[in-house]
């Protein structure tokens, strides 16, 4: 006997567990499988960017913490750096290894985020994703001790950081180097063999290079490809080039090629954590700048490695006190317009796995 | 894919699982116990010292969220009388730039963070409120009083 069968339209979010946020996916089944796709955002959009043109230049930071909420300090950094560069404003240079040093912490506290989501995705709820937050736990510690809060930081300022570091500062990050190197080797020996992650993630939601550059993505998502396209060695800002770290890539650009890339990223930030403090010279942290900063008409554009990826600020300037114009580069939003190519031809399980792999932010994302 | 090495994750899990239930916890009953923050802490409100504000408003134009409201009067000795000194901390992001703009060390950060009310006309801060003989201040860009506050528990001194 011949069934009929019909296309199935599910409508994945936009509260949902596994959509990390307010995301929608409007999938279309056949069965089991993904034969259509249709991203719908737009949830979380606050209008960031037109509420900065009505903003004093330094009232834009605490702004760019609700941008990516796990990564404020990359977030933070890359305005000021665009303020800088149009201001032509100067950096000491303990504020410069202070600014490392941060981002770095930051890029370990995100990637746990990431990766512990991506497992719980997987299917391994909530026991590898509670010791990830366990470690980022450390993290937001010594953030809390720096600047007071424990998620929006706001601690990056125009020519240079907020305040000094604590006196009990560095000897509690010097402890937790080693403490975390350990960690992540024990979690490794848990995950990186593991058969059913194996199964779940090895060559699935592949992303082929030629695409992946096509498209603007960067971040994990693009060095899981085999790119090795870092900004961080790509075009050094702050004090990067000073230090000596790899940039890890996967092979085939699948979901197990991008969780690794953050496992080995999160040892790369310890290493270079661990020569900033050694190098880290006395000094003030912030340059004498008036407290309205009045840069001269002009634009300048600047990026950082994110965790997620390429995070960019075009700052416009006519010349007042506030910004004409501030576009935000997001890099999720470019990473998800890979979505819809990696997703179709995949069973619906997997499509849940495969926008895990992604750890986008939907801050970010709607802005 | 083939299960080729089955059972040895199920192993390897269990050991991390037995390693964890064997040690020391780490987690604390909340409100009946607390853990000690930040000396820099930026809590929900904000803490103001009467006699050294001058009424210059700072604050109020740093605000990038606008919530600081204040009204002054010409007193005697050609100063200003601070009338009206309110903050709206249902609006209130806790950036701490009105703290860091502040040029003569009036505003304070606090240490109060379990500041939940029924109405949101509640939520604004009159002068009295704030007054600081009666509230924690916190050592967010005021270095002169982080000796006095207690020291941050932290994670990564407590032991396994």
């Amino acid at each position: 006997m011949q069934l009929r069968t019909e296309p199935f339209v599910l409508n994945i979010g936009p509260v949902h567990p596994s959509t990390h946020g307010v995301f929608r996916m409007r999938a279309t089944l056949d069965g089991e499988v993904v034969v259509d796709l249709e991203p719908v955002f737009g949830y979380l959009h606050r209008g960031i960017e037109k509420l900065a043109e009505e903003r004093t230049y330094g009232g834009v930071i605490p702004l760019t913490d609700r941008l990516d909420y796990v990564a404020s300090i990359t977030n933070n950094l890359a305005y000021v750096l665009a303020v800088e560069k149009l201001a032509g404003i100067s950096v000491p240079e303990r504020a410069e290894y202070i600014r490392v040093i941060t981002s770095e912490m930051q890029r370990i506290a995100a990637h746990l985020v990431s990766v512990g989501s991506f497992l719980n995705d997987a299917g391994a709820y909530f026991t590898p994703f509670l010791y990830m937050y366990r470690e980022r736990e450390n993290i937001v510690d010594l953030f809390d001790m720096l600047c007071g809060q424990r998620l929006l930081y706001s601690y990056m300022r125009i020519g240079g950081v907020s305040q000094d570091l604590p006196d009990e500062f560095l000897p509690a990050l010097r402890k937790f180097i080693p403490h975390m190197r350990t960690r992540i080797d024990e979690y490794d020996w848990l995950l990186k063999e593991n058969e059913i992650l194996l199964a779940r993630a090895k060559g699935v939601g592949i992303l082929p290079r030629e695409t992946a550059i096509n498209i603007g993505a960067s971040g994990p998502v693009l060095r899981g490809c085999g790119v090795k396209w870092d900004i961080r060695k790509a075009d050094p800002y702050s004090v990067y080039d000073r230090f000596e770290f790899d940039i890890p890539t996967g092979i085939q650009g699948d979901c197990y090629d991008r969780y690794r890339v953050r496992v080995e990223e999160m040892r790369q930030s310890l290493r270079i954590i661990e020569q900033a403090v050694e190098q880290i010279p006395p000094g003030e942290v912030r340059s004498d700048v008036p407290q309205l900063v009045r840069p001269p008409a002009g634009e300048a554009y600047a990026h950082v490695e994110g965790a997620t990826g390429e995070v960019g600020f075009h700052v416009v300037s006519d010349g007042s006190i506030a910004p004409y114009r501030c576009h935000i580069r997001a890099p999720s939003l470019m990473n998800l317009t890979a979505l819809k190519d990696m997703i179709v031809g995949w069973k619906i399980q997997d499509l849940i796995l495969i926008f895990g792999s992604f750890a986008i932010t939907m801050g970010e994302v709607d802005r | 894919m083939k299960f080729e090495r089955y059972g040895i994750g199920i192993a390897k899990g269990m050991t991390v699982t037995m390693r964890n239930l064997l040690r020391r916890r780490i987690t604390t009953q909340y409100p009946e116990q607390k853990l000690t923050v930040s000396r820099r802490t930026r809590g929900n409100e904000l803490v103001w010292n009467k006699e050294k504000c001058t009424g210059c408003a700072t604050c109020a134009k740093t605000c990038p969220q606008g919530v600081i409201h204040i009204v002054t009067s010409v007193g005697e000795e050609n100063n200003y009388n601070v009338e009206v000194f309110e903050v709206d901390t249902g609006y209130c992001i806790s950036c701490g730039l009105c703290v860091e703009a502040c040029p003569y060390d009036a505003l304070f950060m606090a240490y109060a963070f379990e500041l939940a009310k029924y109405r949101r006309s509640e939520l604004v801060l009159s002068r009295d409120d704030m007054l600081i003989e009666n509230k924690q201040a916190s050592a967010y860009f005021r270095p002169e009083v982080d000796k006095d506050l207690p020291e941050q528990e932290l994670l990564i001194n407590r032991k396994e």
